[in-house]
């Protein structure tokens, strides 16, 4: 056994480690060696807590066992997952946490001796406030992220589910989560600890049904701040260094992705929490319902029309990744860059369904990421481009956002694709995205729309170049 | 008069708030999914109280209610440490540089 002092000082050398590992993720080079000081981190905390513990009763080879299990179900699962499901793995790995904040809890709750907190029904009144936190942050991100793993996996219907006086609950809700947590701690009552968990449990799923599917980058975002603030408050509760640490970088980490996230959309945080576009704003799209021209085309003209350019620049959105396209674009792009044509890869900060997801499926497909910019980096560059080439995006091309006041996405940030020679534009149908209105994208005189599945239509024009 | 040990923790917290905000900002934008799963794999270091929870039956019985919630948090933690680890490196493994000989 170390003295607590010791551990307390390795808990303090697995924290940096923390911190260097998300600091590795500043460049792609230094990333892979960022991640192996994180798990140095992970194998110096568990050790420490090893050593540190007096009475080896036969429980350590039952930790051991559920150590292994969980490990080795944890590793099928990193092996075995598509990298279009990353969105729901994220998802479903948050819920986890979430829980074990949970369970960790129950277990000091009831056992308050074992963990130094005092007495059952006489926990010292510091931990019972870090705890209850703790248990209530953790309910909420459990039962938060498994109906955002639901609405990824589409076992559960994206469209928002929004019923009359929602907010209202919610706030009831919320008010009488604060008033346990106040009670639990002047009576020590379990059964208001019981209560609290279920009233958390259940702001958690009323908070994210009305959020809809676009809306999820967010989501995943704010369920992430939250299971590191969950981490932090039992971190305080277990007066574990290494915990508080990594609860507080996790819980920062998770409010600026949900931070960059809304900016990218030009909508508040509470805008986005409090439900969808279609929710709120669905008198907007009816105003001009006419009929206008759209010109059509096949793989045969688009394949003209990039072969004849000297530079393409492409645009994914969530489009690209349900129809798995990513394989069959990159083939596209060697066979256009085999004919000395510039082809670079333009994304949007809310493209797909979590921070950076397209950025993980081009790389998958073996596109090289210094070929990938970044709406700033790249947005100057559609007017002297070619053809761009967009595959999946919709809402995020619009440049209503830029020319209507009245529309809902006006002031979003959206790529001026429509600045390009000519667009191509890939989508099964003229039918509006996410946010409900018309792109007028499609009814420029420089664009091409081609209506087909996003993958087929690639492999077509590759076949036709 | 002694400063309370709780302040001390605050004090660790609310400066590892402001490290994770600088640290975090500088993260390439490109690299936002593996910041999540990373983030997800270092959070389950809970796996510590689940531990100390998983332990806290006596000799006599080894289970009892407080140690049972321990060892199903171990496993929880355990499939987040390994699971968000593991599939953070494949995901950093794909991002590669333009090929130098072509």
């Amino acid at each position: 056994m170390i003295s607590a002092n010791l551990s307390a000082i390795f808990y303090l050398v697995s924290g940096v480690l923390f911190i260097l590992a998300l600091r590795g993720l500043s460049s792609p080079e230094t990333s892979r060696q960022g991640n192996l000081f994180g798990i140095l981190g992970m194998v110096i905390a568990i050790t420490v807590t090893f050593l540190s513990i007096d009475n080896f009763s036969t429980g350590f080879i039952f930790v051991l066992i559920f150590i292994l299990l969980g490990g080795s179900l944890g590793a099928f699962i990193a092996y075995r997952i598509p990298m279009t499901a990353m969105p729901e793995l994220v998802a479903g790995f948050h819920s986890l946490v979430g829980l074990a904040a949970v369970f960790v809890a129950i277990s000091a709750f009831l056992n308050p001796e074992a963990f130094n907190l005092g007495l059952p029904g006489n926990i010292k009144l510091g931990s019972l406030i870090e705890m209850s936190i703790g248990a209530a942050v953790g309910a909420i991100t459990f039962s938060g992220s498994v109906i955002a793993f639901l609405k990824l996996q589409g076992i559960m219907s994206g469209s928002p589910i929004t019923f009359k006086g929602q907010h209202f609950l919610n706030a009831i809700i919320l008010i009488s989560i604060v008033v346990i947590i106040f009670l639990l701690c002047s009576t020590q009552s379990s059964n208001l600890f019981w209560i609290l968990l279920f009233a958390s449990f259940l702001i958690g799923f009323l908070l994210i049904i009305p959020i809809g599917g676009a809306d999820m980058p967010v989501v995943i975002s704010m369920l992430n701040s939250y299971s590191g603030w969950a981490a932090a408050g039992i971190g305080f509760t277990l007066e574990n260094t290494a915990l508080i640490i990594t609860g507080a970088l996790v819980g920062s980490s998770g409010a600026i992705l949900s931070y960059i996230m809304c900016k990218g959309m030009n909508r508040s945080f509470f805008n986005v929490i409090l439900g969808g576009f279609g929710a709120t704003e669905d008198n907007v799209n009816n105003s001009n319902k006419e009929q206008r021209p759209v010109k059509s085309g096949n793989a045969d003209d688009a394949a003209f029309l990039m072969k004849n350019a000297s530079s393409v620049i492409i645009v994914p959105g969530y489009g690209m990744a349900v129809a798995q396209a990513q394989h069959a674009l990159r083939e596209m792009v060697d066979t256009l860059k085999k004919n000395d044509i510039k082809v670079s890869y333009a994304i949007h900060p809310v493209a797909g369904r979590m921070p950076g997801h397209m950025n993980v499926l081009l790389a998958e497909a073996n596109v090289p990421y210094d070929e990938v910019f970044e709406l700033e980096e790249i947005n100057n560059d559609f007017a002297n481009a070619d053809v761009a080439f967009v595959i999946g995006a919709n809402d995020v091309t619009n440049p209503v956002a830029k020319t209507d006041p009245q529309s809902p996405i006006y002031g979003m940030p959206v790529l001026d694709v429509e600045k390009c020679k000519s667009v191509l534009f890939v989508k099964r149908s003229l039918s509006p995205g996410y946010a409900g209105i018309d792109n007028d994208l499609f009814y420029k005189d420089n664009t091409l729309m081609l209506f087909a599945d996003a993958k087929k239509m690639t492999e077509d024009i590759t076949k036709n170049l | 008069m002694e400063i309370d040990p709780l302040i001390f923790r605050f004090s660790i917290f609310i400066l590892s708030i402001f490290v994770g905000y600088y640290v975090v900002w500088s993260v390439t934008p490109s690299l936002h999914t593996p910041l999540m799963s990373v983030t997800n794999a270092i959070s389950s270091v809970i796996i510590v109280g689940a531990i100390i929870a998983g332990l806290s039956g006596n000799s006599e019985s080894v289970f009892n209610t407080s140690s049972i919630f321990g060892f199903l948090a171990t496993a929880l933690a355990a499939i987040n440490i390994f699971g968000g680890f593991l599939v953070t490196q494949r995901m950093l493994a794909m991002y590669k540089k333009k090929k130098k000989d072509k």
